[in-house]
């Protein structure tokens, strides 16, 4: 891929299918390892769709994910159909979480995942409206790597 | 450490073997919270836990983790099986508690995946 060529996809997510939950950013990964992005950044951002991906399952009716590499910068987005949150400046805080019970029980809803997010991407941008849906958007910088 | 050895050490019991003479494990993180798996599992770690969920396994995937043993005689979901198969994850199993299974993998020199 040269370094002035787009790359880009979308995967579909549903609310509530937990049985796919983690398959689009499994193949993301699987996309940004062929390309030769350093193992690091993958993990990264791996991380970060998974977390996000996550939050879609749980939270929201449907939603997209979508993926861009231009002038060496990742830009992963998701949109979703969900409830909106109402305060970001809470769901930032580590351990807030407004996951019900028997999805902690699933070992999520620690209240970490738009912590872990914002810990690893280089940048990260959230915009929600409540009743409406929440759209995030995370960037990595890639400049330096062969893609 | 290898893996084999681990097996020994906690009397493990392998359930998918996806190369487990091959892996050399360089510290360990135990969590049943996924979201602490993600942030601080290290690439070549063992993932300690009793959940038998298939999200472990996409976990262990995305975190660059090549093994994950369940303690307390958890027994893993169809589901978490046909996962580790697919993405050649080792899943292990041992009777032992998690605090017990911890205990041992550190007395023999493995350290958490947090203090590396």
């Amino acid at each position: 891929m040269a370094a002035n060529d787009t790359l880009e996809g979308c995967f579909e997510l549903m609310g509530g299918d937990f049985s796919n939950a983690g398959a689009a950013s499994s193949e993301l990964k699987s996309i940004l390892t062929k390309l030769g992005i350093s193992a690091d950044i993958v993990r990264r951002a791996a991380v970060t769709a998974f977390e996000a991906e996550m939050n879609v399952i749980i939270h929201a009716v449907a939603g997209t994910m979508h993926y861009m590499i231009i002038d060496n910068t990742l830009t992963i987005t998701l949109n979703d159909m969900g409830p909106g949150i109402e305060s970001i400046e809470l769901a930032m805080q580590e351990g807030y979480s407004t996951a019900p019970d028997w999805v902690r029980e699933m070992g999520w809803g620690a209240g970490m995942g738009l912590p872990n997010i914002k810990k690893y991407a280089d940048i990260f941008k959230i915009d929600t409206v409540v009743g409406e849906g929440t759209t995030l958007e995370i960037y990595f910088r890639l400049k330096g790597e062969k893609c | 450490m290898q893996l084999s050895k681990i097996i020994d050490l906690v009397n493990g019991t392998i359930v998918v073997d996806g190369g487990v003479a091959a892996i050399d494990i360089t510290s360990v993180c135990s969590a049943d919270l996924l979201s602490n798996v993600l942030r601080h599992g290290k690439k070549g770690a063992l993932l300690v836990t009793c959940l038998n969920q298939p999200h472990v396994i996409r976990s262990a995937e995305l975190a660059d983790i090549p093994a994950v043993l369940l303690a307390l005689g958890a027994i893993p979901v169809k589901d978490m099986v046909a996962l580790a198969e697919e993405k050649k994850i080792v899943l292990l199993t041992t009777s032992l508690p998690m605090y017990t299974t911890c205990g041992i993998l550190y007395g023999a020199g493995l350290r958490s995946c947090v203090e590396d």
